[in-house]
């Protein structure tokens, strides 16, 4: 049993970021890079799930230049996956390019029985990679998962929606998994796994031999810009009963929120 | 002139305010507008469809698609824009929108841009306007070797005016050509909150670590409910597992851009900023003078919460209630 977890290196959180002068991406000099959080859920329930069925095998796919993109399938192996399939290809593809790419690696790969991605990369915020990726494989799917279990034909799942809803969902068959937090606690990457992983298996495939062609580029992001500066805060004086009728009356008077 | 398809949510058979800025915005571009309507309830909602701008008005009045499913609303949308032949295709960047979008890009070989902020259509071209690393900057979208272009706004991102009553529009009911699925909808569990959601809300009222343990948050909760507003979280009282994690403002969490947003004691970490920062006006309220909010921030209170939240409460009450 196949299970495919595809994950994404992604700019730290606390990172502060600087647009390049041509406004085509951020400058990702000094940048510390991570696995987008997200996926690390996917990660952790595709290694449980191992855990559980005997004869399950969890192969880690990401994107991305070399040799940078290669960090986050060691830090997967060393959370425990047990092999690691890197395409090599250029910063800046869109999603349907990624996913169009992901889909051929694991049709070449011989299927999934079961795929986990994050429900959204932090950096583009497009929550898309998953569900084209199913499309193009033509699994189910589903997003947003923050409860996960084996169903007798497939798997059942708890999708988060709006107002704290949550959606009870079965899946016959192979499926496409998007995790959201809450789904589990992603383990840490211990210093024996860590050692493992060195030795575990790295295949990289060329972005350029798996057939996607330019036009499938579908949306490019132009004109980067930081957010504009905002003047500093006005500190409202006096007392506490003084500062709260102060403020109302700005929010009603002066910013016409109210 | 090319055909604008808004897909239309409506809830208690009313058009969602989020869908009424895009049938709007498709009207201003000078371009024919249609509005689809899935399901019973939807068909019920259509009627209001043109005083909001629309010229067409397409029903798939199904029962299958009363309920949200991916598989019955992805073929539902393909078949629909087979019948329209749209070169722009609208939606909310909603629950379900961003889960079935995506997807019908992929199967209609075309590009789709999430969460965008901004809509510029200019004759036949459209670009929009989207925030990436949940806002720590901003990138416009362009579409290429895309026959339709799929845009999915943020609500409360766009102008809505009055209702025109006195505007018409043709409707037409589709059927519906059921998939084989192999997802199904077991149940729904309904959420504690009838509030709106933070995606939606136009006031949020947000607390952090100040707040000093989870029974505090009741003092939010009174304030949002003098405001008519929802209760967010920094995600340090959301990892310490005070409130769920669907009440997390920021990278890791929901972006947000209510109308009003009240800070109170959150520090403003760099990942929460980027959630918050696209919101219209701020008022942070902390103890720490020196706190990285105060920056962001349009208003400041420095002082004890726990003294001006009840306050504040009080006034809100005083104020909008009278």
């Amino acid at each position: 049993m196949k299970v495919f977890v595809c994950i994404k290196q992604v700019p730290d959180t606390e990172a502060k970021l600087k647009i390049l002068p041509d406004q085509s991406g951020v400058d990702g000099a000094g940048i510390k890079w991570v696995m987008n959080p997200y996926d690390e859920f996917a990660v952790e329930e595709a290694i449980k799930f191992r855990e559980a069925n005997a004869g399950a095998q969890v192969l880690v796919l990401t994107l991305g230049p070399k040799p940078r993109a290669a960090e986050v399938l060691r830090t997967a192996l060393a959370m425990g996956a047990d092999e690691g399939l890197l395409i090599n290809a250029p910063e800046n593809l869109d999603n349907f390019s990624t996913a169009r790419a992901l889909a051929e690696v694991i049709k070449q790969e011989g299927g999934a029985h079961l795929i986990f991605t994050g429900k959204v990369a932090i950096d583009d915020n497009s929550s898309s990679v998953s569900q084209m990726l199913a499309e193009f494989l033509s699994l189910p799917h589903a997003t947003v998962v923050s409860k996960f279990s084996k169903g007798t034909d497939g798997f059942v799942v708890e999708r988060d929606v709006e107002g704290g809803a949550k959606e009870l969902i079965q899946l016959s068959g192979a499926s496409v998994v998007a995790a959201n937090k809450g789904l589990n606690m992603p383990r840490y990457a211990s210093l024996p796994g860590i050692m493992k992983a060195k030795k575990k298996t790295l295949k990289e495939i060329e972005f350029s031999s798996l057939g996607v062609s330019s036009a499938e580029q579908k949306i490019k992001f132009t004109t980067l810009t930081l957010p504009p500066e905002k003047p500093p805060a006005k500190l409202i004086p006096g007392d506490s009963s003084a500062q709260v009728s102060t403020l109302v009356q700005l929010l009603r008077d002066e910013a016409k929120v109210l | 002139m090319g055909k604008i398809l808004v897909y239309v949510e409506q809830h208690h058979d009313q058009i969602k305010r989020s869908s009424q800025e895009l049938l709007q915005a498709a009207q201003k571009s000078g371009h024919t507008v249609a509005a689809l309507f899935l399901g019973t309830h939807g068909k019920l909602a259509a009627a209001q469809a043109a005083s909001y701008g629309a010229q067409e008005v397409h029903v798939l009045a199904d029962a299958s698609l009363d309920q949200y499913n991916s598989e019955n609303y992805l073929a539902a949308l393909a078949q629909a824009c087979e019948k329209i032949q749209p070169f722009i295709l609208l939606a909310s960047a909603s629950s379900s929108g961003k889960d079935v979008f995506p997807r019908l890009a992929a199967r209609l070989k075309t590009g789709v841009a999430s969460d965008c902020i901004e809509l510029t259509i200019q004759g036949d071209s459209v670009s929009a306007k989207k925030p990436l690393y949940s806002g720590k900057c901003f990138a416009s979208v362009n579409f290429e070797n895309s026959p339709v272009k799929i845009i999915l706004m943020r609500a409360n991102q766009l102008p809505v005016s009055a209702p025109d009553t006195s505007k018409t529009a043709t409707i037409q009911e589709h059927v519906f050509n059921k998939p084989t699925l192999k997802t199904i909808l077991k149940e729904i569990v309904r959420g504690a909150s009838e509030k709106l959601d933070l995606t939606e809300a136009n006031i949020i009222v947000s607390g952090g670590r100040g707040l000093k343990e989870a029974a505090n948050f009741k003092l939010l909760e009174n304030l949002a409910e003098a405001l008519g507003a929802t209760v967010g979280a920094s995600r340090a009282v959301v990892d310490a597992g005070w409130v769920s994690h669907g009440m997390q403002v920021g990278q890791t969490g929901k972006t947000v851009a209510p109308t009003l947003y009240i800070a109170v004691g959150i520090s403003g970490a760099i990942q929460h900023l980027a959630g918050m920062s696209g919101s219209k006006v701020i008022v942070a309220i902390n103890s720490d003078a020196n706190a990285p909010i105060f920056q962001k921030a349009t208003y400041g209170i420095v002082g004890d919460l726990f003294d001006i939240v009840p306050k504040l409460t009080e006034e809100f009450k005083k104020v909008l209630h009278k």
